[in-house]
C-alpha cells in the first residue's frame, strides 16, 4: 500500500504530456490531433485480452443485484424526490469505495435517479407517480410558479395546428416535454488539458464577442459562454468533492478514465437528454493505457480493469422518466453511444488494443444494452478486428455497425455517434433533435383530404378527397406531395419553437463547454414509415387498389387485386419509389427558415415508435391493417423480404445517404444456423456480409443472432434472461424490459432462417 | 442462348449451409422422390412453380456477385431434385462460371441416372450427395424409390473424382439403425472422392409445409435428433469406414 501511495504522488508530479508526440494540439485544443500524433494502430487479434479481475466480479455482482431489486421494485429502485440534479447536487456515491477504479455516480447511491426538472416539470411528476414516488408540493411550485421550464416555454408558443399535428400523431416524440439530448461534449478535453485551460479558452473566446453591435445573437452567446465557464466551475468542484484535482491535465491512464469520466458524468447530472451519447474516447484513451504499459506501470489485466469499471458506470446510468416515454423509447435506454474503430484520414486505422477491450467487457461483464457499442466499419479494417466483432455479434447480440467509409468523406476522421445513427464531428456540431414524421399517415391525408383517419378530424389542409374507384398513381402522389409540402414546413417551424426553448430554458451548458465556439448545428428531422409508404404506393402503381370508404368518405380499408413488388426484394420497381420520397421529403425540408441557421437533415429511424406509430395509423393501401406496427426504421415490412438476407440488405443499401444524413437505420436479425454451420464459418460470412453490404454504400445495421425460441421462453421465464440483450432500431435493450406489445413485435420481424 | 426455361421453387440470396461460403441457393420445382420426412414437399410436384429463364437467374444473382466471391462461396442448385431439370442447371453453371467464376455446387439427392447429368457434371465443381439407406427396400419405403439409380450416380461421381459431400439425415428410429449406419460408413470410405460428411439432424421445422398442403405426415410421433444422436451415428459410420478399410488391405 505506502509503496504504491509513493507511485501515486510521483506521477501526480510528472509532467503529463510525457512521451507524447507534440503537435497542434499542444497550442490549442485540438484532441484529433492529440490521436493522429500519438496514435497505436493495433492489427493484432483479441489474444492479448485479459479477463475480469476479482475487484471486477465483486463490483458487477453488486450491480447484479441491483438490476434484480430494480426490476423486482418496477422498474424504478429508488428516486431523490428532494434533491433538483446539478453538477453539484449531490455528495459522492460509490458502489464499493475501495474497489471502484473510477469512481462516480449520479446521485449519492446506486441506482437512485435524480430529479432533472429544467425540460419540464410534468414530465417528473408523471414520472415519480408512476414509479410510487411523491414530488414535494414545493419543487413543484417552483418549476410552475417561479422557473419556467422548457416544456412551458414550447406550449406558450405552439400554434393550434402543431397542437393538433401532435395529438392526430403526424408529428409524434418530439423533446418538447423532456431534454432533446444528442449532443456530445467533447468529454476528452478534460484528460488532455485539465479544466483550467478550457476556462482560459472559454474566456478568450468570450473577448472574440466584444464586438460594436450587440444582436441578439452576440448576446445569446455571451451569455451562453459565461454559463458554460460557471459549469466547467462546477465540473472541478464536483471533481474536488471527490477528491480529485482535475484542473490540470491527467497524468496517466487511470486518470485519464477518471477526468473523462467526471465530465460526462456532470453532463448526466445535469441534462436528461434522451440520448446522452459518449462520443469516440476509446482510442483515445489508448493511448494513456499504451503509456503507461511502455513505462512499466500498469499490467493488461490493471488495463482491462479500467475498461471494465468504467464501462460499469455506463451501463448503470439512469434518468427518471414516464411509462409514456417508454412508449417511444421501450426499454429503459440512455444512448450512452461509443464509436469504435474506423480509420483516419492519414489512411491508419483507429482500431487500437482499446478497441477490442471495449468490446472484451461483453465477456466480462456479459452482454448489456448500455453502452450503445457502435463498430465504425470500414472494408479496410484491420482483418483481425473485423473477426472479433463478428464474434461478439454472434455470441452477443449487442453491436451495432455504421458505415465508415461513407461518413469519413462528411465528417472526417474524429466523429461520433449520437443516439442510434446520428454523426456529428465531437465538439465541433451538434443537432436540433426532431424525432420524426409520420409519413404513412401523410398518405392517408392525402387519400382523405387532410382528415384523418382515426380522430375523424380535419387536421391537414382541407383538400380535395380522392373519390375514384381504384387509386391512381399520379393522382394520388400529386396529392401526397401536397400534403409533403404542408407536413414540411410545420415540421420544422414546431421544431424551431422546441429549440429556441430549449436553448433558453434547459441550455447544455457543460456539453456546450466542451464544444467549439464556432459549431455547425443540424435540424436533425425524421420519417417513420417509409417501407409501408413504398409498398402502399408500389401497390398502387403495380396492381389495382380500391379503397373501402366510411358512411364520412374516409379511406378506412383497401382492398388490393394483383401482386406488387414489396420492398426489401431490391426490386427498383419499389426501391426507387422509397429513394423518391426520401428526396422528395428533404428536399421540401429544405425550403424553410430553421432556429439558429442549423442545416436540416432527415433520419429514416423510428427508435422503437414504430409500434405506437402503428398504433396511430389506420390501414395503410399496401394491405397493413389499421393498428399494426410499421417496420422499425428502414426495414421492409416485416416478412415481405422474400428472396433472402442480401436481397433485404440490398433495398436498404439503395436509400441516398445524401438525402438523409441523420442516418438510416436497419435491424437485421437471423438464426445462427443460418450464418453457417461451423463458428468459422458464421464469422466469416457475417463479416463478409458486413463487407459486401457496406460497400454498396448502405449507412447502418444492427446485428442480431438468435433463434426466435429463445426469445419466446424470455418472455415466458423472463427471470432466467437477466441479461439477454437484443438490437431493436440504433440501440440495444434488455429483452426483457420491452413491453410485451415491443417483444411481440421484435418476434414477428423477419427472421432469416431459410434452409 | 440462355433463354432455356426452368421451374422454379424460390430462391435465397443469402445461403450459408449448402456449401462453402456464402451462396446464392436456387431451390427447382420437382422431385421423383417422396421422403418420408421431406421439409420442402412444396417443391415435388413438377408442375408448381414459376417458369423462368437462365437469364432471369442470373439477373438475380447478379447483385450479389461480390457477396460470394469475397466469401469464397458462389451458387448452389437445390430442390426439389435439381438433376430432374440438368439442362437447364447446366446451362446456368456455364454461364455463372463464364461470366463470374463462381463456384458451382449440385445438392442432389442423385436419383438420376449418369447420362442424364454428364453434362451437368462437365460444370459442377461439388456434389451434395444425400444419402438416405443402405438397404433397398428400406430405401423404397422411406422415398418411394429403390436406392440403386443413387448408387450408380454416387460410383459415376467417383470414377469422375468429382468432389462430394455427403449429407445424411439423421432420423431417429428410421435411419439410425447401426447396420445402416456401418453401410453407409463402408459405402462413403469407398468414395475416396468425398470431401467431408455432413450428419444433418432430423427437424420438424417443414411440417407445417405438409398440413398446408393436405397431405400425411406419417413421422407425426418422431422426435427431433439430439446432439448424442448425432454422436452415436458419429461412431457407428466410422466403424464402417474402418471395416472398409480393413476389408481393402
Amino acid at each position: 500500500m505506502a509503496i504504491q501511495m509513493q507511485t501515486a504522488q510521483n506521477t501526480s508530479n510528472r509532467d503529463p504530456w510525457r512521451r507524447f508526440r507534440v503537435g497542434k494540439w499542444t497550442q490549442r485544443v485540438d484532441v484529433n490531433d492529440f490521436i493522429t500524433n500519438n496514435i497505436t494502430p493495433y492489427h493484432g487479434d483479441e489474444s492479448f485480452l485479459a479477463g475480469p479481475t476479482e475487484a471486477t466480479k465483486a463490483l458487477w455482482k453488486i450491480i447484479q443485484e441491483l438490476s434484480r431489486r430494480e426490476r423486482e421494485n418496477g422498474g424504478v429502485l429508488d428516486v431523490d424526490v428532494n434533491t433538483v440534479s446539478t453538477i453539484t447536487s449531490h455528495k459522492p456515491g460509490y458502489l464499493d469505495k475501495d474497489k471502484e477504479k473510477i469512481v462516480g455516480l449520479q446521485t449519492d447511491e446506486p441506482f437512485k435517479r435524480a430529479i432533472q426538472p429544467f425540460g419540464g416539470i410534468r414530465m417528473m411528476q408523471d414520472a415519480c407517480k408512476a414509479y410510487g414516488f411523491e414530488l414535494p408540493e414545493e419543487i413543484v411550485r417552483i418549476f410552475t410558479e417561479i422557473r419556467k421550464t422548457h416544456n412551458q416555454g414550447v406550449f406558450d408558443a405552439y400554434t393550434p395546428e402543431m397542437r393538433m399535428a401532435r395529438k392526430a400523431g403526424i408529428i409524434t416524440g418530439l423533446p418538447d416535454a423532456y431534454g432533446r439530448g444528442r449532443i456530445i461534449g467533447d468529454y476528452r478535453r478534460v484528460a488532455l488539458y485539465g479544466v483550467d485551460f478550457l476556462i482560459e479558452q472559454k474566456k478568450l473566446e468570450a473577448r472574440q464577442l466584444e464586438v460594436d453591435v450587440m444582436t441578439e445573437d452576440v448576446i445569446r452567446s455571451r451569455e451562453e459562454l459565461s454559463e458554460q465557464i460557471r459549469a466547467l466551475q462546477e465540473l472541478k468542484q464536483m471533481a474536488a468533492d471527490h477528491g480529485f484535482d482535475i484542473s490540470k491535465p491527467a497524468t496517466n491512464a487511470q486518470e485519464a478514465f477518471q477526468w473523462l469520466y467526471f465530465a460526462y458524468l456532470a453532463a448526466i447530472k445535469e441534462q436528461n437528454g434522451a440520448a446522452m451519447s459518449l462520443g469516440r474516447v476509446s482510442s483515445f484513451l489508448d493511448i494513456y493505457i499504451q503509456r503507461d504499459l511502455d513505462e512499466g506501470t500498469i499490467t493488461e489485466e490493471e488495463a482491462q480493469e479500467l475498461v471494465d469499471h468504467f464501462v460499469m458506470k455506463l451501463r448503470i446510468v439512469k434518468f427518471l422518466r414516464t411509462p409514456d416515454y417508454n412508449e417511444l423509447f421501450s426499454g429503459d435506454p440512455t444512448w450512452v453511444t461509443e464509436a469504435i474503430g474506423g480509420m483516419g484520414l492519414d489512411g491508419r486505422t483507429r482500431v487500437t488494443r482499446n478497441s477490442f477491450r471495449f468490446l472484451h467487457t461483453l465477456y466480462n461483464l456479459g452482454p448489456a444494452p448500455e453502452p450503445n457499442l457502435t463498430v465504425l466499419w470500414s472494408v479496410n479494417l484491420p482483418d483481425a478486428f473485423k473477426k472479433y466483432c463478428a464474434k461478439v455479434s454472434i455470441e452477443t447480440s449487442a453491436v451495432q455497425y455504421e458505415n465508415d467509409d461513407l461518413m469519413r468523406p462528411y465528417y472526417g476522421d474524429d466523429y461520433g455517434i449520437a443516439c442510434c445513427v446520428s454523426a456529428m464531428r465531437i465538439g465541433k456540431q451538434m443537432q436540433f433533435f426532431g424525432a420524426r414524421a409520420n409519413l404513412a399517415k401523410a398518405l392517408l391525408y392525402a387519400i382523405n383530404g387532410g382528415v384523418d383517419e382515426k380522430l375523424g378530424l380535419q387536421v391537414g389542409p382541407e383538400t380535395p378527397r380522392i373519390t375514384s374507384e381504384v387509386l391512381d398513381y399520379d393522382e394520388v402522389m400529386h396529392r401526397f406531395d401536397q400534403t409533403m409540402e404542408w407536413l414540411a414546413k410545420l415540421y420544422i417551424n414546431t421544431l424551431n419553437i422546441i429549440h429556441y426553448m430549449h436553448d433558453k430554458y434547459c441550455y447544455e451548458r457543460i456539453e456546450m463547454a466542451l464544444h467549439d465556439r464556432e459549431i455547425i448545428r443540424t435540424m436533425a428531422c425524421g420519417i417513420a414509415g417509409l417501407s409501408v409508404v413504398a409498398d402502399s404506393l408500389s401497390a398502387i402503381k403495380h396492381a389495382k387498389v380500391y379503397p373501402i370508404r366510411n358512411e364520412q368518405g374516409i379511406a378506412v380499408d383497401f382492398r388490393i387485386e394483383g401482386e406488387y413488388p414489396q420492398f426489401g426484394n431490391n426490386d427498383d420497381r419499389v426501391d426507387n419509389i422509397a429513394i423518391e420520397i426520401m428526396e422528395r421529403f428533404m428536399n421540401k425540408l429544405r425550403k424553410h427558415h430553421t432556429y439558429r441557421g442549423a442545416i436540416p437533415t432527415m433520419s429514416v429511424l423510428t427508435i422503437t415508435s414504430n409500434v405506437v406509430y402503428g398504433k396511430k395509423t389506420g390501414t395503410t393501401p399496401d394491405g397493413r391493417k389499421a393498428g399494426e406496427p410499421f417496420a422499425p426504421g428502414a426495414n421492409p415490412m416485416h416478412g415481405r423480404d422474400r428472396k433472402g438476407a442480401l436481397a433485404s440488405l440490398g433495398s436498404v443499401a439503395k436509400l441516398p445517404y445524401e438525402h438523409s444524413l441523420d442516418g438510416i437505420s436497419n435491424t437485421f436479425s437471423i438464426v445462427p444456423k443460418a450464418l453457417g454451420r461451423e463458428p468459422q464459418d458464421r464469422i466469416r460470412n457475417l463479416t463478409s456480409m458486413l463487407d459486401g453490404y457496406m460497400s454498396r454504400k448502405a449507412h447502418h445495421l444492427n446485428v442480431n443472432v438468435f433463434n426466435r425460441e429463445q426469445l419466446l421462453d424470455a418472455m415466458e421465464h423472463p427471470e432466467q434472461y437477466p441479461q439477454l440483450t437484443v438490437r431493436v432500431s440504433g440501440y440495444a435493450v434488455n429483452f426483457i424490459k420491452l413491453t410485451r406489445e415491443q417483444q411481440l413485435e421484435v418476434i414477428n420481424r423477419t427472421f432469416h432462417e431459410k434452409m | 442462348m440462355t433463354d432455356r426455361i426452368g421451374r422454379i421453387h424460390s430462391l435465397e440470396t443469402f445461403g450459408t449451409i449448402d456449401g462453402p461460403g456464402i451462396r446464392f441457393v436456387l431451390f427447382m420445382q420437382g422431385c421423383l422422390l417422396r421422403c418420408r420426412y421431406c421439409h420442402n414437399p412444396d417443391t415435388w410436384n413438377n408442375h408448381d412453380g414459376q417458369e423462368m429463364t437462365v437469364d432471369d437467374i442470373l439477373k438475380e444473382i447478379e447483385p450479389y456477385v461480390s457477396y460470394y466471391q469475397m466469401s469464397g462461396g458462389g451458387i448452389t442448385v437445390s430442390g426439389g431434385e435439381p438433376t430432374v431439370q440438368a439442362p437447364f442447371v447446366a446451362e446456368l453453371f456455364r454461364e455463372v462460371r463464364e461470366r463470374w467464376n463462381l463456384h458451382t455446387a449440385l445438392d442432389s439427392s442423385g436419383f438420376c441416372e449418369p447420362a442424364h447429368a454428364a453434362e451437368l457434371l462437365k460444370v459442377t465443381d461439388l456434389v451434395l450427395l444425400d444419402l438416405k439407406e443402405m438397404d433397398p427396400l428400406r430405401h423404397e419405403a422411406l422415398t418411394t424409390q429403390s436406392n440403386e439409380r443413387i448408387h450408380r450416380f454416387a460410383r459415376y461421381l467417383t470414377e469422375l473424382n468429382k468432389p462430394v459431400w455427403i449429407r445424411f439425415v439423421l432420423v431417429p428410429g428410421l435411419t439410425d439403425s447401426e447396420d445402416n449406419l456401418i453401410r453407409l460408413g463402408e459405402f462413403i470410405e469407398r468414395m475416396p472422392n468425398v470431401e467431408k460428411l455432413e450428419i444433418l439432424p432430423y427437424h420438424r421445422m417443414g411440417v407445417y409445409k405438409w398440413e398446408k398442403l393436405g397431405i400425411e405426415y406419417t413421422l407425426q410421433d418422431v422426435p427431433e435428433a439430439s446432439q448424442a444422436d448425432i454422436e452415436r451415428a458419429q461412431y457407428w459410420i466410422e466403424q464402417g469406414r474402418l471395416s472398409a478399410r480393413k476389408q481393402h488391405v
